[in-house]
């Protein structure tokens, strides 16, 4: 525009999406880092909020809060549970929507979409009202673990039928053509094709599960989670090592993907292996694509 | 035979788990909503009034709740498009380390995310003396306004803003942008004729995803807000959990469900339903 300055304005001009795109990153990871960082901070009072020094006493003290540890290991057992339920019957649900044509197939297609599309303190308020006026649910960890694997559900089956739409059925065909059985075939060809997704939509329920708030205030009674002891403690003051131990989860998250990723890659790598087949029989037809109705 | 069978077999466990955790309770709901009397002693009786006086006293919450989860969503979606696009298109070998960057924080807590932005906006941190400067800090003041509630709002929900859009515009043929080229269009006119519209299910998605738990949400207006920021989930949060309110704040969740519904229906009339039901338009 200027003079001289005109080169790097065309530059700036020529790169400003990308400027913007690099700006929302850091918008993005800001809060980590100063979640990182105050994990090292030495708080004078109750309230780590303003930066006082560097210790690491935090770090080596981080499980030395009974109340926090206990809170943590009742999150963990909850996330375990729900995830191991809601991605069995997830999956189950996934397979029979992907494969099969059946009477009521759209009204459960509904059924899974609207938890999503349900604000979540609508669902914890629910579930509520329904303990409340059955009276046979006492509230703690059974209503957690009930209402965790109900929103749960929904994200496993979109992440598992993504995955088993991309699927060449022609695989399975060459299973049983092979003489293995139904069962066979789904162990061997089947389950292992598509156990990046199942891996993919556990991690998300894991994620999901360790990480509710909202519907776990509702339905929890006395029992307390890692975010719920957050909750309670931020108006005491929360301790250093909450900080701590969200890295923690951070970093062992990090590695989880890390590993997913490589899965991913490996099983790639398995399905390419088979030689094309062009002008095959059925080459071209997306496998597991229902006929369209 | 066995083939007819088999998917209803496979679908049972979790639409029982559902019809009966998810349906049943919202039935539980609207019959709460309808009782009368008080704590301890509520009964059914068609009890109506509990709706009306609800919208009454808590119409401005309400009000707040739309505002402050379009003006979030609005943001997000201004935020995520560059960031999407980019990704898409001009990330080349730094994609997944630009991809990694959307979901970081999904793996630190949502309610630390939401103290960590406690501490940047507090009163003496250097980005609110960045946003005096600018004259966008009245009173060198931004915690406990509703300009944080908002900006806390847009930074929780852009992930599920971003992924969406970028899905969408990762799938676009290229060779339909490069028409658009050849056909003599320029790079704007190309984007706003071809880009853009191809990308509007992922548009679409996203600003569904980041709008409904937006609307419903009550812990950044908590953390961030004043008295005068609440939102319509904070005041359902304290009838059931503080003052066992339980009609009146079963009618007002049943009319913030019912709202979204609403208003999510109306958007797809006019945005197309592919959105919302995923790969089943394939």
């Amino acid at each position: 525009m200027n003079g001289q300055g005109g080169g790097a304005w065309r530059w700036l001009r020529e790169h400003a999406v990308q400027i913007v795109a690099v700006l929302v990153v850091l918008y993005m990871l800001i809060p980590i880092a100063v979640i990182f960082g105050f994990s090292f901070n030495d708080p004078a009072g109750r309230y780590n909020f303003t930066w006082v020094g560097f210790t690491l006493e935090h770090w080596r003290n981080a499980f030395g809060i009974p109340e926090l540890n206990e809170a943590l290991v009742t999150s963990l057992k909850l996330a375990v549970l729900a995830t191991l339920i809601s991605t069995v019957i997830g999956t189950l649900m996934a397979m029979a929507l992907v494969r099969y044509e059946f009477f009521g197939r759209r009204a459960a297609n509904f059924l899974i979409v609207i938890p999503m599309a349900t604000p979540e303190v609508v669902m914890g308020s629910a579930l509520l009202s329904f303990f409340l006026l059955i009276g046979s649910f006492s509230l703690g960890f059974q209503t957690l673990l009930i209402a965790h694997v109900m929103f749960c559900i929904s994200f496993v089956v979109v992440v598992v039928r993504s995955r088993l739409i991309g699927f060449d059925r022609n695989l399975e065909e060459a299973a049983k053509d092979l003489g293995a059985n139904s069962f066979e075939t789904f162990r061997l060809v089947t389950l292992p094709l598509i156990m990046p997704g199942i891996f993919g939509a556990a991690m998300l329920a894991f994620a999901l599960s360790i990480d509710d708030f909202v519907i776990s205030n509702f339905n929890s009674g006395t029992t307390v989670t890692f975010p719920l002891y957050i909750f309670g403690a931020a108006q005491r003051g929360i301790p250093v090592e909450v900080n701590v131990i969200a890295m923690i989860l951070f970093f062992f998250t990090c590695a989880t993907m890390g590993l997913a990723t490589w899965q991913q890659r490996r099983a790639e790598k398995m399905t390419s292996v088979r030689p094309d087949q062009e002008g095959g029989v059925g080459a071209g037809v997306p496998a597991g694509a229902p006929a369209a109705t | 035979m066995r083939r007819r069978v088999a998917p209803y077999l496979l679908l049972g466990p979790g639409a029982a788990w559902l019809l009966l955790f998810f349906v049943v309770p919202l039935y539980y709901l609207a019959e709460l909503s309808l009782n009368s009397g008080v704590f301890g002693s509520y009964e059914f009786s068609w009890h109506w009034e509990n709706y009306s006086d609800a919208l009454q006293l808590y119409d401005t919450q309400f009000v707040r709740s739309f505002v402050y989860a379009g003006l979030a969503t609005l943001f997000a979606l201004l935020l995520a498009y560059p960031l999407a696009y980019t990704i898409a298109f001009k990330a080349g070998r730094w994609r997944n380390v630009f991809l990694f960057a959307v979901v970081a924080p999904f793996f630190t807590t949502y309610l630390i995310r939401t103290l960590a932005w406690e501490t940047i906006l507090s009163d003496q941190s250097p980005v609110v003396s960045v946003l005096d400067f600018l004259g966008l800090a009245p009173e060198g003041h931004v915690l406990a306004t509703g300009g944080a509630v908002i900006a806390g709002l847009t930074y929780n929900f852009l992930p599920f803003m971003v992924l969406p859009i970028y899905a969408s515009l990762e799938r676009i043929d290229e060779r339909l942008i490069e028409a658009g080229k050849d056909l003599y269009a320029s790079a704007a006119q190309t984007f706003w004729r071809v880009t853009l519209p191809l990308s509007a299910p992922g548009v679409v998605a996203g600003t569904l995803l980041t709008f409904i738990p937006a609307s419903g949400d009550y812990v950044n207006a908590q953390f961030l807000g004043s008295a005068s920021n609440q939102m319509i989930g904070n005041v359902i949060q304290s009838l059931y959990l503080k003052q066992s309110d339980y009609p009146a704040a079963a009618a007002l969740s049943f009319v913030l469900m019912a709202a979204i519904l609403v208003l999510v229906l109306v958007y797809i009339r006019f945005a197309g339903s592919e959105a919302l039901m995923g790969e089943e338009a394939v």
